[in-house]
């Protein structure tokens, strides 16, 4: 399990560091946000879905967002994924904004929706097809980026057959490769692994750590299972009612809670803590 | 302060254009691989015409007041019943495009760097691939019947442009009303609701002539009204426009970009 690129953000702080030092990226120096997220609220008529969160995440960072079911996650990954417009603050991805420059932050994204995305009367290649031409892959390296994204997903002996005959797993890691095919900077995935048995989440995440390395994009996504959390990320923000309760890595967020803690009782805890204060956040 | 992100080099124009069209027919393609998994879609959607033609044609001939001058009502209904099962094909697009949304597929679209307008067209180019395969059953059932045709490809031609307009009109207008409907039960209902008043206010299967006046004016407003005008210049040997071909193309181009214009704006409403 790689650690690394989380660590050179430590807890909390991430905001607060001055925005010269962010913006050095182009120099190389490790801390370069790939996604910056200031003041992002949402509003759905009275419900403030999403309330003044805040928080980077780093290059090739893999960042969870965990949070009750309605905390305010999705709506996060829909405005950072230019789906849904915000309500009010900021937010940028690959330098760019998502409000005034969607465009050209969705060429540098992929997102893997909760619900299946992959056209089930198509077969793996016709969809693996489709993404090449909407994100204008060269014509000539077309079929060789798709075989070699099959491939990797282990896909190859599939890909003729409608995905409708496929598993959750196999549509899933379609729907992986179709989101990747053009290197993105960072690969945003909703539930990814929701309604998959033990196997299936298993090979969803070594393929995706696998990819990952390989492109070197950042991973950001949503779940409810702890014990990914705790093996798949570098860092998770908690978000509960449309705040930001805690950010840090998993063991971060252990300690405060004691040293026997495990992610589950930092969850339950913080979310409990946020209800009885009502806000998490400060 | 807003960072400066290192722009690269902008697209040359003729990469843009190529680009473009790249992802317009990525869309449309889709479309195609579809239909050309499961034909059956496009046969059982002949059957409609067909019955129109047979069924109806026969009976509603020996109606007095209905044979136009000189020409017999088969004649006069072909290039009607032609319109008519393009608009009942397109006008399902709207329901495809929120069954694509319920599903998550529409996501994969709207997650793509491809510029709305380029899925709008594609999806509307689709649709004329369904419409001209109807024209070619609708053809060969007119030809069995005696209809007089014209297989001139002038003519030929002028069809297959009204068609696809036509297509592209409908099946536009659809992916609109599915936009501001948003579920699948009350655009079955709405659907209904418009593609009868859209086909029976319209020239397609009765002269204008017979009309009260409140409805003819409204057939004057009614795209399908010059579609089915072109049509019957075009497709019959012995056919006249009405209102003049150029009017008729005209109108239909104006109404066809106006309302890729509106879909395009209203189309990402579907996911958010």
């Amino acid at each position: 399990m790689r650690k690394v690129n989380g660590r050179c953000i430590g807890l909390e702080v991430v905001s607060r560091l001055p925005r010269a030092l962010k913006m050095s990226s182009k120099q190389g120096a490790p801390v370069a946000a790939v996604v910056e997220v200031h003041d992002l609220t949402r509003r759905f008529g009275a419900l403030t879905a999403v309330d003044g969160v805040s928080f980077d995440i780093a290059p090739r960072e893999t960042f969870a967002l965990i949070g009750p079911n309605g905390a305010g996650k999705s709506t996060v990954m829909k405005m950072l994924t230019t789906m849904l417009p915000p309500t009010s603050g900021r937010a940028t991805v690959a330098g760019y904004d998502v409000v005034r420059q969607p465009q050209d932050v969705r060429a540098r994204i992929g997102y893997v929706p909760q619900q299946l995305s992959a056209d089930g009367e198509l077969t793996g290649y016709e969809n693996m097809l489709l993404s090449a031409r909407l994100y204008l892959i060269p014509a000539a390296e077309r079929r060789a980026r798709i075989a070699e994204a099959l491939a990797m997903m282990d896909l190859t002996e599939a890909k003729d057959r409608r995905v409708q005959t496929y598993s959750g797993g196999m549509a899933r890691r379609l729907e992986i490769a179709q989101s990747t095919l053009h290197r993105p900077a960072v690969l945003f995935m909703d539930e990814p692994t929701v309604g998959l048995d033990p196997s299936g989440r298993r090979a969803v995440w070594r393929h995706v750590q696998t990819l990952r390395d390989q492109i070197g994009a950042a991973v950001v996504f949503t779940t409810h299972y702890m014990d990914e959390v705790e093996e798949v990320c570098d860092r998770l923000a908690l978000i509960h009612r449309g705040r930001l309760a805690a950010i840090g890595t998993p063991g971060d967020l252990r300690a405060r809670e004691g040293s026997e803690a495990t992610l589950d009782d930092v969850f339950t805890d913080l979310t409990e803590t946020a209800s009885r204060t009502g806000d998490g956040r400060k | 302060m807003i960072p400066s992100p290192t722009h690269p080099a902008r697209p040359i124009p003729w990469a843009t254009a190529t680009g473009y069209a790249t992802q317009v027919m990525a869309v449309a393609d889709a479309e195609v691989l579809k239909l050309r998994h499961d034909p059956m879609d496009l046969v059982s959607r002949a059957v409609q015409p067909i019955l129109w033609l047979v069924l109806f044609g026969q009976v509603m001939a020996h109606v007095r007041g209905l044979s136009g001058a000189g020409g017999s009502y088969i004649d006069f209904l072909a290039p009607g019943v032609l319109a008519q099962s393009v608009l009942f094909v397109a006008i399902f697009y709207g329901l495809s495009a929120i069954w694509e949304r319920d599903l998550g597929v529409l996501h994969r679209y709207m997650v793509s760097p491809a510029p709305r307008s380029a899925l709008v067209i594609g999806k509307a180019l689709a649709s004329t691939i369904r419409g001209l395969s109807q024209s070619i059953v609708i053809y060969v059932c007119a030809a069995l019947l005696g209809v007089r045709l014209s297989f001139d490809p002038g003519h030929i031609l002028g069809v297959t442009v009204l068609i696809v307009l036509a297509s592209a009109l409908f099946s536009t207008f659809s992916l609109i009303i599915a936009c501001i409907v948003k579920t699948r039960e009350r655009f079955m209902g709405i659907g209904q609701f418009l593609t009868m008043p859209i086909f029976f206010a319209s020239n397609a299967i009765y002269p204008v002539s017979v009309m009260p006046g409140w409805l003819r004016a409204i057939s004057r407003v009614n795209p399908l009204s010059y579609e089915v005008d072109g049509l019957r210049a075009l497709m019959l040997s012995a056919g006249a426009s009405q209102f003049g071909l150029g009017l008729d193309f005209g109108v239909l181009l104006v109404v066809v970009a106006g309302l890729t214009l509106l879909a395009t704006r209203m189309y990402p409403r579907l996911t958010q």
